[in-house]
């Protein structure tokens, strides 16, 4: 509605009555009966974990998204101390149910009357508009998908208001208002992007668009006539274009691109603030980011010294998390004399990589130059470049490598720990310290923030982690091996120090109870919130999950045709059950409409090129500025999950579904007003409503219906629809 | 109507002269048709559309002219000859040496050597390449009993040199179709020149031309497809004479070669694709041409671009089933149908049994192409992965541990006579015929698949429990149908559990021989992967019919190779301790391939393009992106450039734009390719890439007078092609021993002879 206010006090509200009432039967679909059913409802089971830890204020990652989308989630609030493992285990009453699905099911209600604004944006009638607000509103995969504490209903919303904002500022003759309208697109692009990663795609359609604009704006040249006797004037009136141009060029960049840049990252900076615990998914942190959470690995290693000097005893890690995090280690056996397949070892003690915390992950850095194990004081650091020898603590073995192959991977050096057998086999034990992030060149080698490679001085082979496990004689610890240069992926080069202590005891047995004592702590050490956020993001876009096969997983081309659909929920008892499946009679109008569009420009398209000009300009340009909107936006969130090798569901459709509902009512007006004078509105419309009443149960649940009924709603063969055995 | 196009056509042509006399006075009038202030699309066409036309038709009186005078100007023949002169020479120079298998040599002379031999064998790449390869050897006198076996295996006494001579000869064609081809677009002899040089002193260039791979063969194809379109775009002004269809067939034919040696070719299939319908709307939008010939135009390029290039990449395939008949080493990659028209396979003019019956000995092959036969050994789970029992895997190769019994099940043996035959719906055991094991099926979960079960083989002499029945379900089929030998599809279906047997295509680790998984699917779905044929049939008891029927279509055989290729492709995933190169790693040159020889003593060589080449084209990449960023807001919006200016811009950005395409289209694709990737696979992009940077540095330097007066900017200009010139030579003469062999000590060593040029640590020489 509209306000305005004037002297002498009288209020006009000028109230869209069709617009108000939408919007109130959107929040009726969507709210109505919320905490019902009261149990896990699919994908809640995953998200629900995500709230849970934000509670808890545990750090987590989540690999499939940015953290907005769980930060909204956890607005719905609660104690935290629910265990979501199941899909359908009813939830106890103090998880409040309603104030956790809440949001989704606001931001699906929401999206009708934007729907119905955007059509009016894209200077359509009142009558489109109301046609695309009701597909959207009688969508009854839509409806199921807001219902629950799911984050599909949250992307369109942002989507649909980037780009309602957007057009309006396209729309709005020159004001220093319209610019508020383009910091709101950019922000909710910034939203739509930080709640899924799918949101990038319609940011990108949306630039695409911008830009298009911002060129013509770039052509436009204004002034068309200049007489010479104006030219003085003139010139400054070209000068004053080009600047404002450029002014308004600069604008446009600064909100659709420096903005949602700032704010996604600042949806990591309140990610990373809120979560200052640490929990299930540190393992896959480096060990200077695990020490800045609370817990875990912070309480060991607090009050570390931090540069490690000769006699240091360490735990080196890997910094390689694939398979998973491991530490150097060796134990009192040795190399099998002959593997399986018959080739020789050297027969020394074995080192491996090992993923548990255990006293034999212990060495001490060793001077090639003395004898002592300990620190002098004062301490002199390892520096850069330095050669060591690395001495395990409890068997006291020089950590040792030659030109014998190793246990696994035959191309690679062995690495051992060295026992003279006497057969000519001599030592070649120095290490040259390799510190990979240095930033000066006699850097000294820090705990935990140094990232060391280990090179071998004999054969400038690298000491490295191959992700192998090693069979029984090595109890299946995972094999180390010398390796040479640029043969791996550079990060299981890297082995930085987690635990540290000056070594104090001069004596083997002194030494192995000193291993043994817990360390010490004191001061706590800061990252910085940039290393953090460039950590978890790139951890974030290169962690795979295993992909795995899902009962209710379908391709992109069963999306169109709706050939699957998800079964949410099934009551613990009777036959009510909640399944994402869309109306049928709105997807079909939906892929028609497709058709016809692009059928349309094609044949308009060919005919201007030909000369005959069917649409008047303007309408025209609506045309196509429709066509870049809903088709576009229906391409860019619809073709890429065919290059994705992700596991797929029918809800990544929904979004590029909402823009064809869009396009339908538009292109309908488009065809009745300039091809077609007759109308069959009110009978489709009628059809939509029918079959969303028919879908009803199993969107929201209820009624129970009998085997019969939901036989009867099988409509297509392959819907998995459930009957329980009575 | 007709009235209609009649004053548009007289708008236009008022439009065309205006913009003509007005870009010299005052270029920013052409907008002056439409009204200023619409900024809709609409007026952005018009806008364009007069433009183009205006601009196409100037540039062709300006090309035509100068173009006359070229051809005759003895500065272009001397150049050209110079050009073919030098790069045959650096690609022949060394030809022979040295003397042993090099890299993939032992890939292709291999399958050069099949073609001689007709042995079957199976492989990624479609066959053109190997052909030619083939033939070229066989021309030359080698007679195919070369075993190719690894590299460094020294050829003796066989006639190598043919086969690559003949690549070398395709390779040095390179430069010379570069330098047309940017002579050509940019009617610069100074950009020609800069291109050719580039490529002839690349180190990477001559490598990679001179020994026996596809590489240089489908650059052959890549670089004449692209010099035929461009004459052919050059002919526009006379359609349908004589040279323009001789242009156009030759893009045809060069399309049908770059695609029939390695799929590679799709993109430059692509960049011609998108220049042609580029090229048709253009035809449209002359509202001079009746609709008639532009069907005509339409009809000529379906039949030149795309029927031609079709049926001659038919052609090759047939020729290639045709020559290769005899069973070799890549049968077991293909359906038991296929595998029945290979002489000394044993199922080719096999007959066996028609309908599966009990008693039966059976091979099961997985209907996932490349499937494998289902498989079991004398070995057993490890610890840790399920049950220890007996694996069960899928196997590609025949063996007899394929082999499986038939047995009903419940009572052991049926009365004599006539075996009865199986059925869909019947229940049956599966024994493996060497272990007396059943095949089993039980609630742990499989060892890579960790959603579906694990299968074993169980029990002794056929005595099991109840977890050894299995349904058969003949795809499609009713109760009581009977399955047929090759042609049913079965799926066998776990009676305790519901699950189907499945081959997921994994590859099991060390324990399981690197066989492929199988296991059962709790998912239902019909997909290849849970369908089985029996190819093997052993019952002495049943009469044995003729299996001739199977023999496919040649239709058939082609699209099975096709999905065979992908699928192998696809599949050729980076192995643990291989290094696997990243495409960003290529534009930099940031590590070559060891092509032969790795300690000092050898002879080495290292596929590394000439650095300064490569940086030079990186440095210009980014120029050219400049540089037409700033020509096309300048055009927009429309201030005042000098006429040449303009032209330039237009060169830079319509000829410079197709180069552009050029290299995106034969790089970035890489970026979405799961497989494994070469450094040798930029190399058609580097062509692209180095045909742009002529354009791009000669544009630059013609705009020198932007900073100087006019006599200095004309020495700039020399003096600025000469160092260019110079400093490609000189590297050129440093790196040269990359390519033509090193030996001695290693450029980290002293003493070395590449000491002090290991510019990156990456480099391996």
């Amino acid at each position: 509605g509209v306000m305005m206010l004037q002297l002498p006090l009288v209020v006009t509200a000028q109230v869209d009555l069709v617009l108000l009432l939408v919007s109130l039967l959107a929040l009726w679909t969507r709210l109505s009966r919320l905490s019902y059913p009261n149990a896990v409802v699919f994908d809640e089971v995953y998200y629900g974990q995500f709230v849970s830890l934000y509670m808890k204020r545990v750090f987590f990652i989540d690999d499939s998204g940015p953290p907005l989308g769980h930060l909204i989630l956890a607005f719905g609030g609660f104690d935290g101390n629910f265990v979501w493992n199941r899909i359908g285990a009813e939830y106890p009453s103090s998880v409040s149910v309603w104030s956790l699905r809440l949001l989704p099911a606001l931001c699906g209600a929401l999206c009708v009357p934007l729907v119905y604004l955007l059509t009016l944006e894209l200077r359509f009638s009142h009558l489109s508009a109301l046609g695309a607000a009701l597909l959207l509103l009688l969508e009854n995969s839509l409806i199921v998908q807001s219902r629950f504490m799911l984050l599909e209903s949250v992307l369109i919303f942002f989507v649909l208001l980037a780009f309602f904002s957007y057009l309006r500022f396209h729309n709005t003759p020159s004001s220093c208002f319209r610019y508020g309208w383009l910091i709101l697109s950019g922000a909710s692009c910034a939203a739509a992007v930080g709640v899924k990663y799918m949101g990038v795609f319609s940011y990108l359609l949306l630039l695409g668009v911008a830009s298009l604009h911002t060129w013509n704006l770039i052509g436009d040249r204004g002034v068309s006539h200049v007489s010479p006797a104006e030219l003085c004037v003139c010139v400054c009136v070209c000068v004053c274009l080009q600047l404002s141009v450029c002014v308004q060029c600069v604008c446009r960049v600064v909100c659709l691109l420096v903005v949602p840049v700032l704010l996604y990252v600042f949806w990591f900076y309140v990610h990373l603030s809120l979560l200052h615990r640490s929990g299930p998914h540190d393992q896959l942190m480096s060990s200077a980011f695990q020490a800045s959470l609370e817990g875990g690995l912070s309480r060991i290693t607090q009050g570390q010294p931090l540069e490690v000097a000769y006699g240091s005893q360490v735990t080196l890690r890997s910094s390689a998390s694939q398979p998973v995090p491991c530490w150097l280690h060796s134990h009192k056996a040795n190399y099998p004399i002959r593997y399986e397949n018959g080739r020789g070892s050297s027969h020394q003690q074995q080192v491996t990589c090992y993923p548990f915390k255990d006293v034999n992950n212990w060495w001490i850095i060793k001077d090639p130059g003395r004898q002592e194990l300990v620190v002098s004081s004062p301490p002199r650091p390892v520096r850069h470049g330095d050669v060591i020898q690395l001495v395990h603590g409890m068997t006291s073995r020089f950590l040792n490598s030659h030109d014998v192959a190793a246990p696994m991977s035959p191309h690679a050096q062995e690495v051992s720990g060295y026992i003279d057998f006497n057969v000519s086999m001599p030592t070649q034990n120095l290490w040259r310290v390799d510190i990979s992030n240095r930033e000066a060149e006699s850097e000294s080698w820090k705990t935990i923030l140094s990232d060391v490679r280990l090179v071998h001085v004999n054969t400038s082979a690298v000491l490295r982690m191959t992700g192998v496990s090693l069979p029984d004689w090595g109890f299946r610890q995972l094999e180390v091996v010398a390796d040479k240069l640029f043969k791996a992926q550079s990060s299981s080069l890297d082995w930085t120090v987690e635990e540290h202590r000056y070594g104090t005891s001069q004596e083997q047995k002194e030494r192995e109870a000193e291993l043994h004592s817990p360390t010490h702590i004191d001061v706590n050490r800061k990252i910085s919130f940039w290393a953090k956020f460039l950590e978890v993001q790139w951890k974030m876009l290169t962690v795979k999950q295993e992909d795995s096969e899902h009962k209710y997983s379908s391709s992109p081309l069963e999306w169109i045709t709706m050939e699957t659909n998800i079964a949410y929920w099934l009551h613990s008892s009777t036959n009510a059950q909640i399944h994402l499946i869309g109306n049928p009679v709105s997807w079909g109008v939906a892929n028609l409409s497709l058709l016809a569009y692009q059928l349309l420009a094609a044949v308009y398209l060919l005919r201007r090129r030909r000369g005959f000009k069917d649409l008047p300009d303007g309408v025209w340009s609506q045309f196509v500025c429709l066509g870049c909107v809903c088709v576009g936006g229906w391409v860019v969130n619809f073709v890429p999950f065919f290059l994705m090798e992700k596991t797929l569901f029918l809800y990544h459709y929904l979004p590029a579904l909402c823009y064809l509902h869009l396009l339908s009512p538009a292109l309908l007006e488009h065809t009745h007003t300039h091809l077609l004078r007759y109308f069959h509105f009110n009978s489709r419309m009628l059809l939509v409503v029918l079959s969303y009443r028919t879908f009803c149960p199993l969107t929201y649940g209820s009624p129970e219906l009998s085997a019969n009924q939901l036989q009867g709603l099988k409509w297509r063969g392959s819907w998995d629809i459930l009957y329980r055995r009575r | 109507m007709a009235k209609e196009e009649c004053i548009s056509q007289r708008n236009k042509t008022a439009g065309d002269t205006s913009a003509l006399r007005n870009r010299k006075v005052f270029p920013s009038s052409e907008k002056t048709p439409s009204s200023p202030l619409s900024k809709g699309t609409h007026s952005q066409t018009a806008g364009h559309h007069s433009e183009d036309d205006a601009q196409s038709s100037n540039g062709t009186s300006a090309q035509c002219s100068t173009r006359g005078n070229n051809s005759e100007e003895p500065p272009s023949r001397v150049l050209l000859m110079l050009v073919v002169g030098l790069s045959f020479s650096t690609r022949l120079y060394k030809i022979a040496d040295p003397p042993h298998v090099c890299w993939d040599e032992t890939h292709f002379g291999k399958m050069g050597s099949y073609y001689i031999n007709r042995t079957f064998f199976f492989d990624v790449h479609p066959p053109l390449g190997k052909m030619l390869i083939g033939l070229a050897g066989y021309m030359t006198g080698y007679d195919g009993t070369f075993p190719f076996v690894k590299p460094g295996d020294k050829y003796e006494h066989h006639n190598y040199w043919g086969m690559r001579g003949f690549c070398a000869v395709l390779g040095s064609c390179l430069p010379v179709f570069a330098y047309l081809i940017v002579l050509e677009l940019s009617q610069s002899h100074t950009a020609a020149l800069i291109t050719a040089t580039l490529l002839i002193f690349d180190t990477g260039s001559i490598t990679i031309s001179q020994y026996i791979l596809l590489d240089p063969i489908l650059m052959f194809f890549i670089m004449a497809a692209v010099l035929s379109m461009v004459k052919f775009n050059q002919q526009r002004y006379r359609p349908f004479s004589a040279t323009w269809w001789l242009w156009l067939v030759l893009t045809g034919v060069s399309l049908a070669g770059a695609l029939g040696v390695k799929f590679v070719g799709l993109f430059v299939i692509l960049l011609v694709g998108l220049n042609t319908v580029w090229d048709l709307w253009r035809l449209l939008g002359d509202l001079s041409l009746s609709l008639v010939d532009i069907t005509k135009h339409l009809l000529a390029r379906v039949v030149g671009l795309i029927l031609l290039p079709l049926l001659l990449y038919i052609t090759i395939f047939a020729i290639h089933f045709v020559v290769l008949n005899k069973s070799g080493p890549g049968d077991g990659f293909f359906s038991s149908a296929f595998q029945s028209r290979l002489i000394g396979n044993n199922l080719h003019n096999a007959s066996m049994p028609e309908y599966l019956a009990y008693g039966s000995t059976i091979t099961v092959k997985n209907l996932r192409i490349a499937g494998g036969y289902l498989h079991s050994h004398w070995h057993l789970y490890p610890e840790g992965v399920g049950a220890k029992q007996q694996q069960v895997t899928a196997y590609l190769h025949k063996d007899y541990n394929n082999l499986w019994l038939v047995q009903r099940h419940g009572e052991n043996e049926s009365q004599s006579g006539t075996p009865d035959l199986v059925r869909h719906g019947d229940i049956i055991r599966l024994e493996h015929k060497e272990t007396t094991r059943n095949l089993h099926t039980h609630l742990h979960e499989a060892p890579l698949t960790k959603k579906h079960f694990q299968v074993t083989g169980y029990g002794i002499n056929g005595t099991g429990d109840i977890n050894d029945l299995w349904q058969v379900e003949v795809c499609g089929g009713q109760k009581g149908d009977l399955v047929k030998v090759l042609r049913s599809k079965v799926r066998f279906l776990h009676r305790a559990t519901g699950c189907v047997l499945y081959s997921s295509g994994k590859t099991l680790p060390k324990w399981g021989w690197e066989q492929v998984e199988v296991t059962c699917s709790p998912y239902l779905k019909e997909t290849p992967s849970s369908q089985w044929n029996i190819e093997d049939h052993i019952n002495p008891k049943l009469p044995n019919i003729s299996l001739s029927v199977l023999k496919p279509h040649f239709l058939e055989i082609l699209l099975e190779s096709h999905i065979v290729m992908i699928r192998g492709n696809s599949g050729l995933k980076p192995k643990d301790n291989e290094m696997n190169s990243k495409p960003w790693h290529w534009p930099i040159n940031y590590q070559g391939l060891r092509f032969s020889g790795v300690n000092d003593t050898d002879y080495r060589v290292y596929l590394l393009g000439n650095p300064v080449v490569w940086w030079i084209n990186l440095a210009s990449l980014g120029l050219y992106v400049i540089m037409v960023a700033v020509a096309s807001v300048a055009l927009q919006r429309g201030f005042s450039l000098g006429q040449k200016r303009i032209e330039d811009s237009h060169v830079l950005m319509r000829e410079g734009g197709q180069l552009f395409l050029g290299w995106l289209l034969h790089y970035a694709p890489f970026y979405t390719m799961g497989r494994v990737l070469y450094y040798h696979h930029y190399f058609p992009a580097m062509l692209f890439n180095s045909m742009l940077t002529g354009i791009t540095l000669d544009v630059l330097l013609k705009s020198a007078d932007l900073l100087l007066r006019r006599p200095y900017s004309d020495w700039l200009q020399r003096v600025g092609l000469m160092v260019l010139l110079f400093s490609v030579l000189y590297s050129f003469y440093l790196f040269h021993p990359l390519s033509y062999g090193m030996t001695g000590p290693l450029a980290h060593e002293a003493g070395s002879a590449m000491a002090g040029l290991k510019w990156m640590d990456s480099w391996e020489f």
